[in-house]
């Protein structure tokens, strides 16, 4: 076992892992963020992202000793109290989202998009950009319209 | 009327906590003491269990129990069963093998489950399962739908004799056969609809408590209908009595019918938490979703239409085998049958319809519903064949559509295969989707691709389908064995604020908002003050789930009938306080008032007398809370057409759609932003299905797409924004004019796509997935 400090949501956490467990396992499991959710064994799926030191990272693609001295953003970060953040406002006023599931991923990449790309986005680039989430629900249209304007949003 | 009432694109009430990370999924519920467990299953396509030697597993760290199908034998849990009877052309039902949910001797398909390791963490339960000592003796497997009955084919299961299910004819062979004779021309067409695997993106789970002080198991799990899954479990499996079993689907990460069937793994978490008095948690990972899950499609068929000279159909024959995998799961009899051949007539006034089917078990996972079940299929053979007919013909597609529609003013409509449709108006359909696609302007559009170097085609489809599941007795007669209405109760709280308890299940639909917009309109009350609550037996009464498009157009108008009951027990109520006689009372936007005065109550004062009745009428019952049940009359039959135009690259066969426009008949649209975003996703899935998706095993029946790695599902740059457009008309047998709206995108897509494609690169037919290297290919043979 490993002791491991880092910052989650601003908070600063720490906790004993096993060299095998991932960040997806201690925030689920150990922290009880379960906003974070894990929809595939292979990192295709793209449920688990979270920020990572300001970039979005697969969190079923890193082992938690690795994030040792970090500061990690996962969805339960974003919003103030019950106010929603603009790029998940944006979700919910597009209807970017089904039955939620890979909702928290798709945010998350939504946001990393935005510091990459900046503010105006075109749809072009969000479904490019969106490559490594899957959603089954919504055939990606209004998460793309919901990316664009929570992005448009972001920057005003 | 209300501002959020029914018409009203309500933003949804599910989505704050979605967005928050606030959801309840069933892996983010834990509780004390809970142990995990992990499945020892077959690596083997077919083999014979010589035996299993747990003693290793059962010694390593953190190990609860290690459990097989010898301890469920011993505490008489019973097989998963199938719930559908057809009967096979020997009169016989169909044939029904044994179905343990751990193994008994043998396994029957790679994933097949042995055995069930519990520990104190997943990590323990994950490494002692690799410690289970199985002893296997491979058999030879059968993997292939075409050649499963075939002769000297390994046999699988005793019950069932050259690996057939059963082979179901429907319909006059010998009128059928004398329309071919004497038929101007007869068009045919071979083609595989392609096995799918449902994924919807939250893996199934569950989670077993038993309470020994009450005996009650309390089972969260990932579920699209509750009481069905109570049910089963209590009548069939003897998990537990009926009263003693909670079933909980929380939150639920979608669902596209995987999530319908009794499963082996909630069984076994079931039973092993009261076997080891300790909570029990299960998850399944991707690859075990792949395994595990029910598939779907999977059919090889050849279909012929008899035509006159000027286009018109005169039969149609459809011969298709269709793969049930390794054990019949919950509803799979019925969906290559009822679900598939009594759609065969599509939109066409065809007078003479045959079909064979021939139902095969093969050695890889169950088939059952997904998306759509059976509907998908039969569309995509039937819109294929209609564009063979045309060129065969030498008519536009659109046109031999038009010559072929059943007319708008001749519903209700009985086909010749069972169903009696009720309402549609398909060319309204058709054309409105022409104009928006800019049909007339194709032509231009693929000879400037043609400058680039591309090959543009465009694909028509236009689908029917049969939902709003279902009328009992229909069911009934089909040999079915449960009856399919829905239920609801509306509560009045003393406060004024309403709780809608809703037999149908929400797993992405948005029912929490969908049903709140009913309410709001009928009963005038602010849609923030209504609570839409499913999911869980023992807060709601007994439903039968959601499937089938079925929640709003059977669930909604359970809801809506006891608004009736709600507001029909008021006005007495009302007439009371104010003074009135009854039948002086009017009600309207959530106001009683009697007629010709100024006097009025709101319903939420209504509710307070109820439950304060201080001062009431006589013979009337305190409280203000009504239970209605709804049993519908006939399906509902949503139609539509949709346009796709693709562009092919000869030189790579990548296929690129560029265009979509789907003009859809839902009858009324309760929130059009929740239906559209339907549409959206409906139509993905059935491009998943035409350009990406295929589920293969090898010949020794291994599983080669066991992950989102070698199973491509469609993602964003898959499609493009669609245009999306509605043909509607009022369904007379539904009180609220609601079709339904989930499954159609699924149903129209794939042959749309698959007409582009053969029209883009001018050949017969592409079989689906219509991957780079299948449409390449068709490239170099196609004239």
């Amino acid at each position: 076992m490993s002791t491991i400090n880092l910052a989650v949501n601003g908070h600063s956490v720490s906790g004993e892992v096993e060299p095998r467990t991932l960040l997806v396992e201690f925030l689920r499991e150990q922290l009880r963020l379960t906003g974070t959710h894990v929809g595939c064994d292979t990192s295709q799926c793209g449920a688990c992202v979270v920020m990572v030191d300001g970039k979005s990272v697969k969190s079923c693609t890193m082992l938690a000793v690795m994030a040792n001295g970090c500061d990690v953003t996962t969805i339960e970060g974003l919003a103030e109290g019950a106010e929603l953040h603009p790029m998940q406002q944006a979700f919910m006023d597009n209807h970017g989202l089904q039955c939620g599931f890979c909702t928290p991923g798709m945010v998350m990449s939504g946001l990393d998009i935005v510091n990459r790309h900046g503010n105006e986005l075109d749809a072009e680039t969000v479904r490019r950009e969106l490559n490594g989430n899957i959603c089954r629900c919504t055939g990606y249209q209004n998460i793309v319209k919901a990316i664009r304007a929570g992005a448009r949003a972001m920057g005003e | 009327m209300q501002e959020n009432g029914i018409g009203a694109s309500v933003r949804r009430k599910e989505d704050q906590r979605f967005l928050l990370g606030k959801g309840r999924y069933t892996d983010d519920i834990n509780v004390a003491g809970q142990t995990y467990a992990v499945f020892v299953r077959s690596p083997h396509a077919h083999a014979v269990i010589e035996g299993i030697d747990s003693r290793a597993a059962s010694a390593a760290p953190g190990v609860v129990a290690v459990l097989t199908g010898e301890d469920l034998a011993a505490d008489g849990i019973g097989p998963l069963i199938c719930g559908v009877v057809v009967t096979s052309d020997d009169g016989q039902p169909h044939r029904a093998p044994a179905h343990p949910a751990l193994a008994q001797g043998k396994v029957n398909h790679v994933g097949d489950h042995v055995a069930v390791v519990i520990a104190e963490t997943l990590a323990q339960a994950r490494d002692a399962a690799e410690l289970v000592e199985v002893d296997y003796r491979p058999l030879p497997a059968v993997a292939s739908t075409a050649d499963a009955a075939g002769e000297g084919q390994q046999q699988i299961h005793e019950e069932a004799p050259n690996n057939i299910c059963f082979n179901w004819p429907f319909g006059d062979k010998d009128a059928n056969e004398e329309a071919f004779d004497s038929a101007h021309k007869v068009s045919s067409i071979e083609l595989v609809n392609n096995r799918m695997v449902t994924n919807p993106m939250e893996p199934r789970a569950a989670l077993g408590e038993y309470n020994s002080g009450t005996e009650e198991i309390t089972l969260h799990m990932t579920t699209q209908n509750p009481h069905v899954h109570r049910l089963v479990l209590a009548a069939f499996n003897q998990l537990a009595p009926e009263h003693k079993l909670r079933v909980v689907g929380p939150d639920v990460g979608g669902g596209f019918g995987a999530k319908i069937f009794v499963y082996a793994e909630e069984l076994v978490v079931g039973w092993a938490c009261r076997k080891v008095n300790r909570p029990v948690k299960w998850t399944a990972d991707r690859t075990e979703a792949f395994m595990s899950d029910a598939h779907g499609r999977d059919h090889v068929t050849k279909a012929e239409m008899a035509l006159d000279e000027n286009g018109k159909f005169l039969a149609m024959r459809v011969h298709t085998t269709a793969n049930l995998g390794a054990y019949l799961s919950t509803f799979a009899t019925m969906v290559p049958s009822y679900l598939y051949a009594f759609l065969f007539a599509g939109q066409y006034a065809t007078p003479l319809i045959y079909s064979e089917v021939k139902a095969v078990f093969t050695n890889t996972a169950p088939v059952d519903a997904s998306r759509g079940a059976g509907r998908p299929e039969a569309t995509y053979l039937l819109e294929r064949l209609v564009d063979v007919c045309a060129a065969d013909m030498g008519l536009d597609p659109a046109e031999i559509r038009r010559r072929n529609f059943i007319p708008k003013d001749a519903f209700p409509y009985q086909t010749p295969v069972v169903q009696c449709y009720d309402s549609g108006d398909y060319e309204t359909a058709l054309d409105k989707a022409m104009e928006l696609a800019d049909y007339s302007g194709f032509e231009a559009r693929a000879a400037e691709a043609k400058n680039r170097g591309k090959l543009r085609g465009i694909g028509f489809s236009s689908y029917v389908e049969a939902c709003g599941i279902a009328p009992s007795a229909a069911v009934g007669q089909l040999g079915g064995g449960v009856g399919l209405w829905e239920s609801a109760q509306v509560r009045f709280n003393p406060t004024g604020n309403v709780q809608v308890f809703t037999g149908t299940h929400s797993h992405g639909q948005g029912h929490e908002t969908t049903f709140a917009q009913l309410v709001c309109d009928q009963l005038g009350v602010p849609f923030e003050n209504i609570e839409v609550i499913h999911g869980d037996t023992a807060k709601t009464q007994f439903g039968m789930g959601t499937y089938g498009s079925r929640s709003l157009a059977v669930g909604g108008v359970a809801i809506a009938k006891a608004c009736d009951k709600l507001i029909a027990k008021g006005k007495k109520i009302a007439a009371h306080a104010m003074e009135a006689a009854e039948g002086d009372i009017e009600f309207a936007d959530g106001n009683y008032t009697v007629a010709g005065t100024d006097k009025a109550m709101n319903i939420a004062e209504v509710a307070f007398n109820a439950y304060v009745p201080h001062s009431y009428p006589e013979g009337v019952e305190p409280g203000f809370d009504e239970n209605a049940f709804f049993d519908p009359m006939n399906f509902s039959f949503p139609a539509g057409t949709h346009i796709c135009e693709v562009e092919v690259d000869p030189a790579t066969g990548e296929v690129e759609i560029v265009d979509y426009t789907a003009v859809d008949d839902f009858g009324k649209l309760v929130n059009p932003m929740i239906v559209e975003g339907q549409v959206h996703g409906g139509i993905v899935h059935g491009i998943g299905q035409a350009l990406l998706e295929g589920c293969h095993y090898d010949e020794n029946g291994q599983l080669v797409t066991a992950s989102y790695m070698d199973y491509a599902m469609p993602r964003a740059d898959n499609a493009p924004d669609f245009r999306i457009d509605y043909a509607p008309t009022d369904p007379p047998h539904n009180p609220l004019g609601v079709k339904g709206c989930g499954e159609a995108g699924a149903i129209g897509a794939p042959p749309a796509v698959i007409n582009a494609i053969a029209n883009a690169i001018g050949a017969k037919h592409v079989e689906m997935p219509a991957t780079p290297e299948t449409v390449w290919r068709a490239c170099q043979t196609a004239v």
